[in-house]
């Protein structure tokens, strides 16, 4: 495992210091961030916001350890992650990272339960201590009764809940929201927003989303306005300060 | 949740696609076992067949086998009784043996006297008993066409002759031997009163036989209408008759010997050839137990020979050797067994390739959410593996239990066909059970095509970039 970037980036769960990133479409180069340098603070509720194409999610594949840079350097929960072999870094992912996804991602083989099982087989956790924490999971996020239950046969709220719950499971240092109520009803989202707003400051967990819903920015404690691959503004709203990025 | 439960599970996801994947292993392990289990049918058939009547090994003079058929006086072995004797009292090869026998192979003539019929036979003097003993043998089983000889408690001058023979000399009618000609049987009839009559393709008595055979006539020769004479140069050259008593005519599978074997007492066939000289013979018949015991038997054979017997230059020839045509079938069906084997494995290898590869494509969402969720590469590749070996193990044994049935019902169909130069049917029979190499085999290799076909499409999704995986539509 790699040292922090700086002594004082330790207390980051997520630090980006000068981060380049460009995709190659055929012959033509796209630059998808460019210097970006970033500290997301913890125990906060973030979001990245942004025009389409801004660079949004590709930031957070930076920081969920599934993209590398081009340039700069990463650090995720006091760990260099740029240099990690890419088993270290699914082990890192594994206990250190939750994801939501804008399509739920479940697995529509596995049932609730198991779905939210997964990620702990994954963290080798012992199966008592699984089933344990599988079952409080599912009852945080209403849905106990429902557990048996295969994807299909869950509606679109219900699957994200599981999701969240999934995300949620390894108790990790990060969780990533890539646009999660994107694909929900208004209500649905609100709720769904409620709820992982909810679990955050329960389990003081950080959350960073990538969304241009204004019901996820209204919950936001940091607001990180991306444009053109480039920081534009951070706005921690708490404090009432805007960083000049 | 383990992966094994995972990769079943992915499975069931799409039935009717592992299910057609399923219906071509079955049906290629199934075609494969089916035509192995006939193909060991037909080589232990062969095997019994040849040991049954060759031994498995036989001590010979060297260069009998090659160059001594047609002159067996210059390849006789002589004081063969010492080395029978020998050979089954040695303490390591006693318990191996089955049968040791001695046997005397001879060209000569044969004539039909009441006919005047005359025919090339290879006779063989052998002792009846022995080799009544050499035709049970029947290691693996198999339905067995074997007949006792029938010179077993009979005259010293009994002969038993190939139906072939019978045919020519004319003895359709008097030893009822079926599938004759018009001409052969009437002409038994007709020559009786009438030895001008003859069919077409028979061949006239020299003078010389008809009158040594007049001399060897007996004072009953009226009354014995299947006496036949046997002609033979002696060991010295001059011609020599016995006057034999054919009692049965019998059917010995392969129509090239049936028209040329004659069988007799091995004394008669000693007197006939020798005289009054010392017996020799130019084979002794070695039958183990069993034909694996043949390199063990062989090497302390060879040993044996070496050191009590070395003046002789005797040989030792397995019945692979005797009966080249053993060793050419094995390597036919081996070749033909090869070829559709590989045939088989390359249909099963794409569509299983196909299945999986589809399965790739159709779950690469999935596949990067389990990477992003913290899944190894390796984890990817192995549920992959699992799924394929899962598929393989139940195409297993479904194809098992298929080729059960189908060979249950092969087996009690009595179907019979006549293998080229054969002169009867043998039912058709697949020996999947006893075949332990061929089942094995077959499992094995099933297995292994399964996961080489598995490999790429599970390479593939275990290298997939995470994010264009979470991307792809």
């Amino acid at each position: 495992m790699g040292a922090c970037i700086e002594k004082e980036t330790c207390m980051y769960p997520v630090s980006l210091r000068n981060v380049d990133k460009t995709y190659r479409l055929d012959t033509v180069t796209v630059p998808a961030l460019s210097g970006v340098s970033i500290d997301i603070r913890p125990g906060r509720f973030t979001v990245l916001c942004g025009p389409s194409g801004s660079g949004k999610t590709t930031l957070l594949n930076m920081m969920g350890c599934i993209d590398r840079p081009d340039a700069g350097e990463i650090q995720v929960d006091g760990q260099a992650v740029q240099a990690m072999t890419d088993d270290a870094l699914s082990d890192f992912r594994a206990r250190r990272i939750g994801f939501v996804f804008q399509n739920f991602n479940l697995l529509p083989v596995l049932t609730a339960f198991e779905n939210v099982e997964y990620p702990l087989v994954l963290a080798a956790v012992p199966a008592a201590q699984r089933k344990e924490r599988v079952r409080a999971l599912l009852d945080a996020v209403g849905l106990a009764d429902r557990a048996g239950n295969r994807p299909g046969q869950l509606s679109g709220g219900q699957r994200q809940r599981v999701a969240i719950a999934r995300a949620l499971a390894t108790e990790p240092a990060l969780v990533l929201a890539d646009e999660p109520t994107a694909n929900l009803d208004s209500q649905t989202g609100a709720e769904i927003i409620a709820l992982m707003r909810r679990l955050q400051r329960e389990r003081g967990a950080s959350f960073v989303f990538s969304s241009h819903d204004p019901m996820v920015l209204a919950q936001a404690d940091d607001v990180v306005r991306i444009r053109d691959g480039r920081i534009d503004a951070i706005e921690h709203r708490d404090t009432c300060a805007e960083v000049a990025a | 949740m383990n992966l094994w439960m995972l990769a079943l599970r992915n499975l069931l996801r799409n039935r009717r696609r592992s299910l057609a994947t399923l219906l071509a292993m079955v049906v290629g392990l199934t075609a494969i076992l089916l035509f192995g289990g006939y193909r060991s049918n037909i080589l232990y058939g062969m095997e019994t067949g040849f040991v049954q009547f060759s031994g498995h090994l036989q001590v010979q003079r060297r260069g009998y086998f090659v160059d001594g058929g047609d002159n067996p006086t210059a390849y006789g072995i002589a004081g063969y009784q010492r080395i029978i004797d020998a050979i089954a009292s040695d303490p390591e090869l006693a318990p191996l043996l089955r049968v040791v026998t001695p046997t005397l192979q001879l060209g000569g003539i044969a004539g039909h006297m009441e006919s005047g019929h005359t025919r090339s036979v290879l006779a063989q003097g052998l002792v009846a008993p022995e080799i009544n003993r050499l035709m049970q043998w029947n290691d693996h089983g198999m339905v067995s066409y074997a007949q006792p000889l029938a010179l077993e408690g009979t005259a010293p001058h009994a002969a038993v002759i190939g139906t072939g023979v019978a045919r020519k000399l004319q003895l359709c009618a008097a030893l009822q031997v079926p599938h004759c000609t018009n001409a052969s049987t009437n002409a038994y009839t007709s020559a009786r009163t009438s030895a001008a009559v003859q069919a077409p393709e028979a061949t006239a008595m020299p003078d010389d036989v008809a009158a040594l055979s007049a001399l060897e006539r007996s004072p009953d020769a009226e009354r014995a209408p299947t006496r036949i004479e046997m002609l033979v140069a002696t060991a010295k050259g001059a011609p020599n008759v016995a006057s034999l008593q054919a009692i049965k005519a019998v059917n010995l599978g392969i129509k090239a010997i049936d028209d040329m074997y004659l069988a007799m007492h091995l004394p008669q066939a000693q007197r006939l050839l020798y005289g009054t000289q010392p017996p020799e013979v130019t084979a002794i018949v070695v039958q183990l137990q069993h034909t694996a015991q043949l390199p063990a038997a062989r090497a302390r054979l060879q040993a044996l020979l070496t050191q009590d017997f070395g003046t002789q230059d005797l040989e030792m020839l397995d019945f692979r050797t005797l009966n080249p045509m053993f060793g050419q079938t094995d390597e036919f069906m081996a070749s033909m067994f090869g070829f559709i084997a590989l045939l088989i494995a390359v249909i099963v290898l794409f569509t299983i390739a196909n299945t999986m590869g589809t399965a790739v494509v159709e779950r690469t969402v999935e596949i990067g959410t389990l990477r992003a969720m913290g899944q190894r590469c390796s984890g990817i590749r192995r549920l992959f593996l699992c799924e394929a070996l899962l598929l393989g193990a139940a195409g297993t044994l479904l194809g098992l239990l298929a080729t059960a049935v189908v060979a249950w019902a092969i087996n009690h169909s009595g179907w019979t066909w006549t293998p080229p130069g054969y002169s009867y049917a043998y039912l058709v029979l697949v020996r999947v059970w006893q075949d332990l190499p061929l089942l094995a085999g077959s499992i094995v290799g099933m297995l292994a095509v399964t996961l080489a076909s598995a490999w790429w499409p599970a390479r593939r999704a275990a290298r997939m970039d995470i994010v264009d995986a979470l991307r792809h539509a």
